[in-house]
């Protein structure tokens, strides 16, 4: 999966589990402090991901990934 | 052999409010806080004096009468509690003796905030059995006494009530109104919500929650929905456990069930465990929002770590 399909589809599930428009969900933005998304919604994030990535990403990782593109390098240095 | 339904709920609440405003004057916290990461509003909280057993017998009393039977026609009655004020007696055999039911089998059922569905469960297998006739399930919770009042995390989300439902067969050549049971645990997980000894309070690893909440209880509500031959879409009725609106959501979401279709007492009661189905249905049905008939999914999970779900007719 290259890193566009991946950001594509993140933004999908951003938009699911948050309700953020999927255009404004580009890889510089952080998700606390750009995009308002809690810690709980992150733990959505990343079950949903699991599903559609097939890559998990615990808790003890989790806290480490601030921005879009920490998570895509997360699922795609671990796809 | 007869089927199992549910003839009647009933509910009952602690007269004080406790709002978020009145939290935020003893803890770190605000009112915002507390809505976005758990939607509760306010919660209700028992007195000083009032007990787990009194809260029982005001719900069981409500079910009872709202089913038309007379004590004298229970001859089970279930406590689903994880918050007793004593190991012995149990609640049960004094809630019958409190309501004139005589001699019924009596016990408490402890699995935290999934027991009113197993209990539920049991009941309906006992009268599927012929064990028993009728049965009067009641999940009753004080958690307010075993909180720490000064730890955010908790004291934030649980409250205290009891709900009741009366359970019966069904009549000859009428579908069963209590469908198959799908009901399990994770002792694994059994670290992660503790009251770890007689003086402690509750502890609860939220995070470590919320995400096996909203991994692992869908596929156990959707099997449920299988077994019970309906499909997620005809449901009418989604009361899962009142933990958090955020899980409720979650959930929600992953069954593909529309939100005005799912319980959210949760805003007005907080997380009272044992008591939170019972009692949502209880209000629900006072509402209307209950359609006769009609088949409803319950969901119980939490503490054990423990879960069970069934589809019911509603009454």
């Amino acid at each position: 999966m290259t890193d566009q399909e991946i950001l594509a589809g993140l933004a999908e599930i951003i938009d699911e589990v948050a309700g953020v428009p999927a255009d404004e969900v580009t890889p510089e933005k952080n998700f606390v402090e750009d995009l308002d998304i809690d810690s709980l919604s992150m733990v959505e994030i990343a079950v949903a991901a699991q599903d559609k990535f097939g890559v998990e990403i615990p808790d003890d990782q989790l806290k480490d990934l601030k921005t879009v593109q920490d998570v895509i390098n997360y699922v795609s240095k671990n796809q | 052999m007869p089927g199992a339904r549910v003839l009647a709920f009933g509910g009952y609440q602690p007269d004080k409010v406790v709002t978020n405003d009145d939290l935020a004057q003893t803890v770190d916290t605000t009112d915002e806080w507390i809505r976005s990461r758990v939607g509760i509003e306010s919660r209700r909280i028992a007195a000083d004096g009032e007990t787990v057993t009194d809260m029982a017998e005001a719900a069981g009393a409500k079910a009872l009468a709202a089913s038309g039977l007379s004590a004298d026609d229970i001859d089970l009655l279930i406590v689903a509690t994880c918050t007793p004020e004593t190991q012995i007696p149990n609640v049960a055999a004094s809630v019958a003796d409190r309501l004139g039911i005589n001699a019924p089998g009596a016990f408490d059922l402890n699995a935290a905030c999934a027991g009113f569905c197993y209990a539920l469960n049991v009941a309906a297998d006992a009268v599927r059995a012929g064990s028993s006739r009728h049965v009067l399930v009641i999940g009753s919770e004080k958690l307010s006494q075993w909180l720490d009042w000064t730890d955010r995390s908790t004291c934030i989300i649980f409250a205290d009530g009891a709900g009741a439902a009366v359970v019966g067969p069904t009549p000859d050549g009428e579908p069963a109104g209590i469908g198959p049971v799908v009901w399990g645990s994770a002792g694994d997980m059994a670290e992660r919500i503790t009251i770890p000894d007689r003086d402690g309070y509750l502890r609860q690893d939220g995070q470590a929650v919320f995400r096996w909440t909203t991994t692992a209880l869908a596929p156990v509500a959707r099997e449920a929905c299988e077994r019970a031959d309906v499909k997620p879409a005809d449901i009418t009725a989604f009361v899962p456990h009142q933990a958090n609106l955020r899980i409720i959501e979650a959930i929600a979401r992953r069954l593909g069930i529309p939100r005005e279709r799912v319980a959210d007492d949760i805003v007005h009661t907080g997380n009272t465990s044992s008591a939170s189905i019972p009692l949502a249905l209880a209000r629900m049905d006072e509402q209307g929002r209950l359609e006769p008939g009609t088949p409803a999914l319950l969901l119980g999970f939490g503490a054990g770590l423990s879960y069970a779900a069934q589809v019911i007719t509603l009454p």
